[in-house]
């Protein structure tokens, strides 16, 4: 694996791939010290165009964790502002030398753009509307942990499909891995033709009880002045996920951060059958474990039955044997 | 209403020459045989068969062979020469250049231009340089409503007096029902054909590409396909009903060519064009997200793409226009959704429909010209085509050639053609306009080694 774009590049294998490299590493975060010298020497640009706390921050942790070099680039305050342009931004980082860049943009197809502007890693942190795979991933892995496996899973992603890159990373993912999977919403925030995907559509909440698990998507409070919705009210009547709606064999997701009240009712967010904090946990793991697939495991043996990326070579990466990951020169002891 | 010339040149050299033993084809003219036709002060002298005349010493000669077609040069309705004003994406100059590469004898040209042409100075000045500059005949469409904003009609009078052939508000529709039967109206004092960009945008808003799977797949805010058949049905309507002349401009979808095909069947007075890409492509070449995929309308689907070819056989749909609409490379190498809407057309038109519609079976070639020919009628111009006496204007092309398109780079200023990099059949070789020779593909020394 050359980039991370999109789940669709991804086979079933190359995401358990993945999940099991979350899993090894996962135990790193467990240490006191909280730090391996896998990825030493290299450097992980995060190039941000849209505000982000979770999803940089994870990333930084990630990468940070693996012993990379950092850097953080915000578009606002930046030359972006004096209008230079996607493309020339990445040709004049490309000149610090990342070996991976970490893009999250508010346009769809732009890390694939990025990918073909510069010989770094490109990891999609979200590009529009389209796609956000490494939530994808740590989704996968969050149900995994609970579930164990997610084959014949019901799975229901509730509320603004239109707008989420989340919900269509997601239904791709859980598919992948064998679940089924059906989108809930208001009628005007269901794409048409979205179930060529492969989902079910559903625009009430009446047989959410088929689920195993509810991922209820973020309502965003300007879809309301849109007029998406006629109001917040009666969106949260119809589809907030609330005690009265879910059971207690059930798994609630969400991908934060929670509007309560909106999408949620505070007691479902409370309750243990939630797992946001640990979709959060998940979060540095995961992207530990895309960072070192992208930037150590390429270069391993290669491997059949990887999903090509759309514009790499899709060099495969090295199935994880069960031994350590973390490599035994200075582990634990870095700096 | 007097009007001046409305087709303006450059400089004019009346061509000089011999078409030996070309096979000639104009299906109004009822011609689809081997000529030899001779073209002196650049109107078409003679016409004779094959072998019968000879050059003289002060014309070229130029060997058909039998094999390379002659053609009424084509009639494009719909283009943008950016010029005032984004003269770095096209100029008059460029976009003739590239018309007459693509076999076209005549354009017209779009008023969404910085300033928009809505009045009769700026439409002088802009005469005043195609006269300087333009390769082959332009004529321009001034906008229908001042700066294209839909609030106030331009002086249409006054434009027309100025030689408007017509008018348009393309890029965008004419979003209020009351001004567009104001404007209509005001066609029994001036005349001229109004040209529709048909949009609804309260249905488009936001969108980058055809609502639909592709879109869905994609998280690209969709533009549905009732976006312009519901503007068509109810401009035909209103055009109707003022017994106005319209011509509804890049027709994209199936139920638009409905709209069209129920309006005429009313009597009203309207006509339709539709584009190559409409006609060649779908919203499924857009799931590469390459910019030159992203159009206004922008591409649908299969179904559509097949009741567009139906429209345009039975004539619903009356003529091809390649909506040439050029942008600067930055301005194209952008995500997707920052790029501006817009594929150059005019230098693969032909080429493009002969590859993937006539050399498939799915149009005749005479159909095809007749097609791209239809335009300037529609227009109260002209006709081009193949008559003794008559202006040359020609279109010489080898069925043969296979080429990639844009292999050798492009006239067009812009690049940002939806058919790049595709390899196509059919090339056009010389391309005579109102006389004069404005084209001449480099591989035509090469027809008599």
């Amino acid at each position: 694996m050359k980039h991370l774009i999109s789940i669709e590049d991804l086979d079933r294998g190359a995401i358990e791939r993945i999940v099991m490299q979350a899993e090894r590493f996962a135990e790193v975060s467990d240490r006191e010290i909280k730090k391996v010298p896998a990825l030493r020497g290299r450097m992980v640009l995060n190039l941000f165009y849209e505000a982000s706390t979770r999803t940089r921050s994870s990333f930084e942790l990630a990468a940070k964790r693996l012993s990379a070099d950092v850097v953080n680039f915000a578009a606002s305050g930046s030359s972006v502002e004096k209008g230079e342009s996607l493309k020339d931004t990445v040709l004049t980082l490309s000149a610090h030398k990342p070996d991976a860049i970490v893009l999250r943009t508010p346009w769809a197809g732009a890390a694939e753009l990025v990918s073909r502007w510069c010989s770094a890693a490109i990891v999609n942190a979200g590009d529009g509307k389209r796609e956000h795979p490494t939530q994808a991933l740590l989704d996968v892995y969050t149900l995994r942990q609970r579930l164990g496996q997610i084959d014949d899973a019901s799975i229901w992603i509730v509320g603004d499909v239109a707008h989420s890159r989340v919900a269509r990373s997601n239904i791709l993912a859980f598919q992948r891995m064998g679940a089924r999977v059906t989108v809930a919403g208001p009628p005007t925030l269901i794409p048409r033709g979205i179930q060529e995907l492969g989902c079910e559509v559903r625009y009430t909440l009446d047989e959410l009880s088929s689920a195993d698990v509810v991922y209820a998507l973020r309502m965003q409070r300007e879809r309301m002045s849109e007029t998406w919705v006629p109001s917040t009210r009666e969106y949260a009547s119809w589809y907030q996920i609330n005690a009265r709606r879910l059971t207690p064999r059930q798994i609630l997701m969400h991908p934060g951060p929670v509007n309560r009240g909106v999408e949620l009712s505070g007691e479902v967010v409370d309750s243990p059958q939630a797992v946001i904090t640990a979709q959060v946990e998940a979060g540095v793991v995961v992207r530990m474990a895309v960072l070192y697939e992208l930037l150590a495991g390429a270069r391993e043996a290669p491997l059949a039955g990887t999903g090509a990326s759309a514009t790499g070579n899709g060099r495969p990466a090295k199935v994880p044997t069960g031994t350590p990951v973390v490599p035994a020169v200075g582990a634990g002891r870095p700096g | 209403m007097s009007v001046k010339e409305p087709l303006i040149c450059g400089r004019q050299v009346p061509a000089e020459l011999l078409l030996r033993e070309v096979h000639v084809l104009d299906p109004r003219a009822r011609i689809d045989a081997r000529r030899d036709l001779r073209v002196r002060g650049g109107q078409i002298a003679e016409l004779g068969e094959p072998g019968s005349l000879d050059a003289s010493a002060d014309e070229e000669l130029i060997e058909g062979h039998g094999r390379l077609r002659l053609l009424p040069a084509f009639f494009d309705p719909h283009v943008h020469l950016r010029t005032p004003g984004q003269e770095h994406k096209e100029d008059l100059e460029s976009g003739t250049r590239a018309a007459a590469a693509g076999g076209f004898a005549a354009v017209i040209a779009m008023p969404n231009t910085d300033p928009v042409l809505d009045s009769a100075p700026l439409l002088r000045s802009l005469r005043d340089a195609a006269a300087r500059e333009a390769r082959v005949p332009v004529g321009f469409l001034p906008a229908i409503t001042r700066g294209l904003e839909g609030e106030q009609l331009s002086e249409m009078a006054e434009l027309r007096q100025e030689g408007a052939l017509g008018f348009s508000d393309d890029g965008k529709p004419v979003r209020s029902a009351g001004m567009l039967r104001k404007a209509l109206q005001y066609q029994r004092l001036c005349g001229g054909v109004l040209a529709l960009h048909e949009e609804d945008p309260t249905l488009s808003r936001g969108g980058a590409m055809n609502e639909g799977a592709v879109s869905a797949a994609l998280g690209i805010a969709g533009i549905p396909t009732v976006a312009e058949s519901t503007m068509v049905a109810r401009d035909a309507a209103l055009a109707g009903y003022e017994d106005a002349r319209v011509h509804f401009q890049h027709l994209s979808c199936a139920a638009s060519a409905d709209a069209v095909a129920d309006a005429k069947a009313r009597g009203w007075k309207v006509s339709a064009e539709v584009c190559p890409h409409h006609l060649l492509l779908t919203d499924e070449d857009v799931r590469g997200m390459d910019t030159s995929m992203k159009m206004h309308p922008p591409l649908t689907t299969e179904a559509d793409r097949m009741a567009l070819i139906e429209a345009l056989r039975a004539g619903t749909i009356d003529c091809v226009a390649t909506d040439h609409a050029p942008h600067a490379r930055e301005e194209k190498e952008v995500p997707f959704e920052q790029a501006p809407m817009g594929s150059t057309g005019l230098e693969t038109a032909f080429a493009a429909l002969h590859t993937s519609l006539v050399l498939p079976g799915v149009i005749e070639l005479a159909l095809l010209v007749e097609r791209m020919t239809a335009g300037a009628a529609l227009f109260e111009l002209p006709t081009p085509s193949i008559a003794l006496g008559g202006p040359a204007d020609l279109t010489l092309v080898d069925l043969d050639a296979v080429w990639v398109a844009g292999e050798h780079g492009w006239e067009s200023r812009s690049e940002n053609c939806c058919f790049a990099g595709r390899q196509l059949q059919g090339r056009v070789l010389l391309t005579i306009a109102a006389g004069t020779i404005a084209h001449r593909d480099r591989a035509l020394a090469m027809v008599d080694a």
